[in-house]
């Protein structure tokens, strides 16, 4: 019977679709509660960055991928690990600058705006901020402290997305006195 | 690939999100509930539409009752409804005996008052999929032991 055929490939897709549909949902109800697009992808960062200080453990959990070497490293793990494991979708990381303190997160296609269309009065609304937030938490909690955002994005008529992530400093845990 | 994972964390935010940190009123609390919900009916009208692009028409109501159980509860939680249950006078129950999105909560009776925020987004979501059917309905849930759950459909004759 065609109700059975393809069932095990469609699941798959269906359980992203699942995901993005909810995205979308959240994001419109953000633009119904909030005036203006700066005050959304606050919110948006915010969200994510909630989802990345408790991704983190899922991650390291399913990968178990032990400390990086240097920030080169961590960026393949980013982009060829979690983005693949999460997303289904594997990023190229490029445009290193001279210093390697900065890179470039290349997206073909974004798994999040795939029914997305912006309307013309949100032409400040970065749509995928989440994204942003999740990067920002998740590296946080292994003690790098990074700035993440979106520069060019398909929504706004680029060819591509991309994600461009700094490193600020590397965070010393401030362990008490005394205390291993 | 752990495609689960990403919707859970989501849905957690948006429920921390709607309802906020605080206990706020019976009112305020029924009005975040009704928000949750109707976006649960928007993603639930969208899926539906995608998972029966090629199947063919159903008989009856009961036939779209099964579809929801087994189809579209595989695509969301990837299990069926343990059971389904009918009066065939337009109610029908259906049982998961391990909800997802109550797995990650304590299994004791400490937060039972909590549950009702984490299944408002499904019941809404059965509702959109069973709107874009063709069949109007009323849907309720009700837990009694986490993680399992019962959801109520009454279907609305017009």
């Amino acid at each position: 019977m065609s109700r059975q055929a393809n069932r095990a490939t469609d699941n798959k897709k269906m359980n992203s679709e699942l995901f993005t549909l909810t995205y979308g949902a959240l994001v419109t109800q953000l633009c119904k509660d909030y005036e203006n697009d700066e005050e959304v992808n606050k919110q948006l960062d915010k969200m994510g960055y909630n989802i990345g200080v408790r991704l983190i453990e899922d991650f390291l959990a399913r990968s178990s991928i032990g400390r990086c070497q240097d920030f080169r490293e961590t960026a393949d793990v980013i982009a060829k690990v979690a983005f693949k494991m999460y997303l289904g979708v594997t990023p190229s990381v490029t445009n290193w600058s001279p210093a390697g303190d900065e890179f470039s997160l290349i997206l073909e296609n974004n798994p999040l705006v795939d029914f997305v269309e912006l309307p013309d009065n949100h032409n400040t609304l970065v749509y995928s901020n989440l994204l942003c937030g999740v990067l920002r938490g998740a590296l946080e909690m292994v003690q790098m402290a990074v700035d993440v955002k979106f520069v060019q994005d398909t929504l706004r008529g680029d060819n591509v997305t991309e994600i461009r992530m700094k490193f600020i400093k590397r965070i010393e845990e401030n362990l008490p006195a005394g205390d291993e | 690939m752990a495609d689960e994972a990403p919707f859970q964390f989501l849905h957690s935010e948006v429920i921390q999100y709607v309802f906020g940190a605080s206990d706020s009123g019976d009112a305020e609390t029924g009005r975040n509930i009704t928000k949750v919900e109707s976006m649960g009916f928007r993603v639930g009208q969208g899926l539906i539409e995608r998972l029966t692009k090629e199947t063919s028409r159903f008989k009856d109501e009961l036939d779209v009752m099964k579809f929801i159980c087994k189809d579209f509860w595989t695509c969301l939680f990837k299990k069926q409804i343990d059971n389904l249950r009918t009066n065939h006078q337009g109610i029908y129950v259906l049982q998961d005996s391990k909800f997802q999105l109550l797995s990650h909560l304590s299994a004791g009776k400490q937060y039972l008052d909590q549950a009702p925020k984490y299944l408002a987004f499904t019941c809404g979501l059965v509702r959109g999929a069973l709107s874009n059917l063709g069949v109007k309905s009323i849907v309720t849930a009700e837990v009694s032991i986490m993680p399992a759950c019962k959801f109520q459909v009454m279907i609305q004759k017009i």
